[in-house]
């Protein structure tokens, strides 16, 4: 049984199609990216899978439950934080737990118990703005690690930081995804990312959005820090810079 | 401890400064003789009176303070009420933003009057001035707090299941306390003010009451004395509303040391 199954999920607002009959699924363990360029409905989609947006058509599936449009099942991160200034790290990454009925006492402990695992140990009572933007992102990805517990939706998580906080946080997320049994399904606009860090990568392009194709990366894991420069990787790159070019995407950079 | 000392020195020294030359200024035109000392009293003059008239001011202040506290719990009550359904219903907002407006061009002096003849001479016409004059600020203090909650955010706790009610408590509220602050302190001068001008019109006790009778005598420096309390008795108000926010919100108060960024 797949961890999280969308099939064939169609979107528009006001008469123009935004997604178009998107079918995709993520496996037990898997990083799975959708990598598109802006407004080929990405951020549309998550709505959906996190059933803010109920569409005109198709099924979002998880563990075997049907959750289209219900939200409370599966939460997401974004390239803000979203973290409340006004709350506590412990208190912020609690706060899923408090929703889903736990007493304030019983999920501080809880969140507190996953602060080591998560490179956040000491922060538990400093403020967001008392931590650095990688540090906040590991919070905001605790928080909702909290909530659905082994399936993770990440949109553009990592996109705000600089080059080598990202390197960075890429090495750390793949380990503690591993340790953790994470399934994460990752949107980015960013090839080098999608390639690094996926199984597999889906293209999507717009208007509307549609699955271009789907791409396997079979570089095993944990993958060497120099995978980047391989020819294996630059192979994947090239394909993927023809696949878009060929759908009309232009001036693709290298 | 030094390094305390002086910055302190540094950023609260020119307003001390400039606050010393005024007085130094009234306390030269008065001795000069350039104002007749029966139409301006000096410093000194001031502040004999002050001492002198402690208890019956002290007496006065208090029914004045009563009627400011009274207006503005009233106020900050109706303010909150009103803010919450108006961020609630978007109709009502359009419908009650522009009268809240419009409400605040009459001025409180034009209908203080009015309030006098239908309520009478005791205190209730004059918390009714205040708690008009106090809700304006926090109302729209509250609502623009409300509005500046991130739509993703909201999105955020919706995701995670959270409705109308926890989507208030946690994340709309705290957002709302840096404008309900602001709004906070221009109502709790207004409150103040607002009470002295209602007693001009009409009272038995109370500072304006106090003002009106010193002015009948041509007291000049009791009329001074007690315009300079209730500037001392706003600011402790607005100092208590400072401290007030320091306590409700320590995130905004962290020692710029431990902040990474701004």
């Amino acid at each position: 049984m797949s961890k999280l199954q969308v099939e064939n999920v169609s979107v528009s607002f006001g008469g123009s199609q935004v997604l178009k009959d998107i079918s995709i699924h993520l496996e037990q363990g898997e990083l799975v990216s959708l990598l598109g360029v802006s407004g080929s409905g990405k951020t549309t989609l998550f709505n959906v899978i996190s059933g803010l947006l109920k569409p005109q058509s198709g099924t979002v599936v998880l563990n075997g439950e049907e959750i289209t449009g219900k939200p409370g099942k599966i939460s997401y991160m974004l390239q803000k934080d979203l973290l409340l200034p006004y709350r506590t790290i412990q208190d912020n990454v609690a706060l899923p737990l408090i929703f889903q009925g736990m007493r304030k006492k019983a999920a501080r402990k809880k969140a507190s118990s996953m602060f080591e695992e998560f490179g956040l140990a000491g922060t538990e009572t400093k403020y967001p703005s008392q931590l650095s933007g990688g540090m906040r992102q590991r919070a905001a990805l605790l928080r909702t690690y909290m909530f659905s517990q082994d399936v993770a939706l990440l949109d553009e998580p990592f996109s705000a930081l600089d080059t080598l906080t990202k390197t960075q946080i890429h090495h750390w997320y793949l380990e503690v995804m591993e340790k953790i049994h994470l399934s994460t399904l990752f949107i980015t606009h960013d090839i080098d990312e999608a390639i690094l860090l996926s199984d597999r990568i889906y293209i999507l392009t717009g208007k509307p959005g549609e699955i271009l194709d789907e791409i396997v990366v079979k570089e095993p894991k944990p993958r060497e820090a120099d995978f980047a420069l391989s020819d294996a990787f630059l192979e994947y790159k090239r394909t993927i810079i023809r696949r878009l070019e060929e759908s009309g995407v232009t001036g693709v950079s290298l | 401890m030094i390094r305390k000392f002086r910055n302190i020195i540094r950023s609260k020294g020119p307003a001390v400064v400039a606050i010393l030359a005024i007085i130094g200024i009234w306390e030269f035109l008065c001795v000069s003789g350039a104002v007749p000392r029966y139409m301006l009293p000096t410093p000194g003059d001031v502040v004999t009176s002050l001492i002198s008239d402690r208890e019956l001011l002290w007496f006065n202040a208090k029914v004045t303070l009563q009627e400011a506290f009274y207006g503005l719990g009233i106020g900050i009550a109706i303010g909150f009420v009103f803010a919450v359904l108006m961020d609630m219903f978007e109709t009502l907002y359009r419908a009650l933003y522009p009268v809240m407006v419009l409400s605040q061009t009459i001025p409180t002096v034009a209908i203080a009057p009015l309030l006098v003849l239908w309520f009478g001479y005791e205190m209730k016409p004059k918390i009714i001035l205040v708690v008009i004059a106090s809700f304006f600020p926090i109302a729209v203090g509250l609502l623009d707090g409300f509005k500046s909650a991130d739509p993703d955010s909201v999105n955020l706790l919706r995701s995670m299941g959270a409705g109308r009610w926890r989507i208030f408590r946690y994340l709309k509220a705290p957002s709302a306390l840096p404008s309900f602050f602001s709004g906070l302190r221009i109502a709790t001068a207004y409150s103040v003010v607002t009470a002295v001008i209602s007693e001009w019109l009409g009272g038995f006790n109370g500072l304006g009451v106090y003002m009106t009778r010193v002015k009948k005598a041509y007291a000049f420096d009791k009329m001074f004395a007690v315009i300079i309390l209730i500037s001392i008795v706003s600011l402790v108000l607005i100092a208590i509303v400072s401290i007030l926010e320091r306590v409700c919100m320590p995130y905004r108060h962290l020692d710029d040391a431990d902040r990474q960024d701004s």
